[in-house]
């Protein structure tokens, strides 16, 4: 019962947010929801399966990149083929995943860690094809962003609507579908997690032999999830495109990709809510700082020579992770359940795994 | 052909220094099982230290400083973290010494700022000339010395009871535990050596040409990484020739890049991960790593 209830306050809290936080919360909200969609999907692949990948930022960038490409209209030099923008999402989660498949010769056969520096490879390629591959991408300026229409209504600022006296401008429109999206992409990440492939996953993670004596095909279930996880990252991509309004090269680095790791451990390795929580600390933990950089000690306003807010929330988050492993095993997600238990005085299983008491399909 | 020979040269000198690095990696997977992201960082540190001490105490000594310094930081992660971290996977130890690179290169960029760092070596920009051939002082001083170092490190690693130690910690950890083998001190050691080999590598990226140590230097150290996995990260031979592959590869698709203009500009950064990347598709644990079988 309480769990409904609670289901239900947050479904009012999301809804009511646009009509009362101001841009900067509405955009920062936005963000840690593509962080969402995207951490979810890194957790399916490191969490889940044991592997590392330090190229996530790179399939985001295939994400953002393709909607724009399909999206737009041609001009002058840059390409583009003008295709109804759902169509155009929808191609570039499909790219996306086109793109973790050509990478899966590799991924398929590379365990743990060895796939991390292998992923390496993708950021330096990716950053390279970004910056050169003009007609596509725009080179180093970017290309700007076709806003989404769905069945006739524009996730922008215009035509204007105003809804209970709240102008709904294109941040206030785009919370909604973003909503949408964590949504969908958090139920089905759960029914992958807690059905047959999700113990498959699992059992490779912990012991790779195992599993393969199971029968589980080892190599192509690690290409399948770093396919799937691209996917994740190209939803992710998608949205953030449309939030930014404009695609810029040098934010898919690698930055961006140990942000979506640090997401994970912080959050809590190997399950949908522990990636949620994660997103949601990493993305707006630099926005809080820099929005209080006054207020807060140590932390000095940017570009006046101290500690820039930007950077003490790398140090803080670089610290969390630390942290988190020697202090915290199942990160802040284990947090909550263990002060729920001291609460009720019951004794939970240590749950690095997703709950062993779900249905079994 | 003078072009030829001038970049094949400077390439391999290159590539030593990338081995360097890519041999303290290498070093720290055999004895602890950690693929170590904060390499680049150590690399960083150790160069900070130079960078900032040389005008107050010399070069020598602010070159031995940050060696000392480099390995005290390679010890203190080992000591504090890694050994602490009670975590099941490798790849999560992995992922802690992600976050460690974080916090350092963060704290040590912000240092940097936009400045760029000379070391204060002693060689400048002088050039040798051999025949037709001219190469910066600088790159002969680097092969050699990281020739002399890898020399040294193989032999210790040979002949010495800390190496026999690691060998056999590679091996079998459990094994060499019951024989008698402190585990603790030799993944402390192995950490130390893996932060001077990156602070010696550290001072070879940050000379002519180069024009010193600034944010940039973390990406020149990640070159390393692609030099440790292309050769197998469990083999020593393998970050020799992997260095040496990558710093070749480099420097050739630099040099040739009006040639090479159809793949775009700064081919030759990204050169070596494309090789990395061709080199695993034909195999997948390296030029010399051991491929992985199990008995069930």
């Amino acid at each position: 019962m309480s769990r409904v209830i609670l289901w239900a306050a947050g479904a009012v809290l999301a809804v009511a947010v646009p009509f009362y936080l101001e841009g900067f919360w509405l955009q920062a909200g936005l963000f840690a929801m593509a962080a969402c969609v995207g951490a979810i999907g890194i957790n399916l692949l490191t969490g889940a399966t044991g592997q590392l990948s330090l190229g996530h930022a790179f399939f985001l960038a295939i994400g953002a990149y393709a909607y724009v490409y399909f999206a737009a209209e041609p001009e002058g030099d840059l390409g583009g083929l003008g295709l109804p923008t759902p169509l155009a999402a929808l191609l570039a989660l499909v790219a996306a995943g086109l793109a973790g498949g050509a990478f899966s010769p590799i991924a398929g056969r590379l365990r743990g860690a060895y796939l991390g520096i292998a992923t390496l490879a993708l950021i330096y390629l990716g950053q390279h094809l970004l910056f050169n591959a003009e007609p596509l991408t725009g080179g180093y300026n970017g290309r700007a962003v076709p806003p989404m229409e769905l069945f006739g209504f524009v996730f922008a600022d215009t035509p204007e609507l105003v809804i209970f006296n709240v102008p709904f401008g294109a941040l206030e429109r785009l919370w909604f579908l973003g909503l949408a999206v964590v949504l969908v992409a958090a139920w089905f990440a759960r029914g992958v997690l807690r059905g047959r492939p999700g113990r498959a996953m699992n059992t490779i993670r912990d012991h790779e032999i195992a599993a393969a004596v199971i029968g589980v095909p080892v190599g192509r279930y690690r290409a399948g999830v770093f396919v799937l996880s691209s996917m994740y990252a190209g939803a992710a991509g998608v949205l953030l495109a449309l939030v930014f309004q404009q695609t810029v090269p040098e934010y898919f680095g690698i930055l961006l990709s140990l942000d979506y790791l640090a997401m994970i451990v912080i959050g809590g390795l190997g399950s949908v809510a522990g990636a949620v929580i994660g997103a949601i600390f990493v993305s707006l933990l630099p926005q809080l700082l820099t929005r209080y950089s006054e207020a807060l000690p140590l932390v000095a306003e940017p570009g006046s020579g101290g500690v820039s807010p930007a950077e003490a929330a790398r140090i803080l988050y670089g610290a969390a992770v630390v942290a988190v492993v020697l202090f915290l095993p199942g990160g802040l997600l284990g947090l909550a359940a263990r002060i729920r238990a001291t609460v009720t005085r019951r004794v939970p299983p240590p749950s690095l795994t997703p709950s062993p008491d779900s249905p079994r399909s | 052909m003078i072009t030829f020979l001038e970049l094949l040269v400077n390439g391999i000198s290159v590539g030593a220094v990338y081995a360097l690095i890519a041999l303290g990696f290498v070093v720290i997977f055999k004895a602890t099982e950690v693929v170590n992201f904060a390499h680049a960082s150590l690399l960083l540190a150790g160069g900070f230290v130079v960078a900032k001490l040389h005008p107050s105490i010399g070069f020598w000594a602010a070159l031995a400083a940050g060696i000392g310094g480099a390995a005290l930081v390679g010890a203190l992660i080992e000591f504090l973290i890694i050994r602490r971290a009670n975590v099941a996977g490798h790849s999560v130890l992995a992922i802690v010494t992600i976050g460690v690179d974080i916090l350092l290169v963060t704290e040590l960029t912000r240092q940097i700022g936009t400045d760029v760092l000379a070391l204060g070596d002693p060689w400048g920009d002088r050039v040798l000339h051999l025949g037709p051939i001219s190469i910066a002082e600088t790159r002969v001083v680097a092969l050699a010395v990281a020739a002399l170092l890898i020399t040294a490190f193989l032999l210790a690693f040979k002949y010495t009871g800390w190496g026999v130690a690691m060998r056999a910690t590679a091996e079998d950890a459990e094994t060499a535990a019951l024989m008698g083998i402190r585990l603790g001190r030799v993944s402390l050691g192995a950490w130390a050596v893996a932060g001077a080999l990156a602070a010696v590598a550290a001072l070879f990226l940050c000379v002519f040409p180069t024009p010193g140590l600034d944010r940039g230097t973390t990406f020149a150290a990640m070159k390393a990484f692609p030099a440790a996995i292309l050769g197998g990260l469990d083999s020593t031979t393998g970050a020799l020739v992997g260095g040496l592959i990558v710093g070749v590869t480099e420097a050739m698709m630099s040099g040739y890049q009006n040639e090479l203009a159809f793949l775009g500009r700064g081919i030759g950064d990204v050169a070596p991960f494309l090789v990395m990347t061709v080199i695993l598709l034909i195999r997948p644990a390296g030029l010399f790593g051991t491929r992985e079988l199990s008995r069930v």
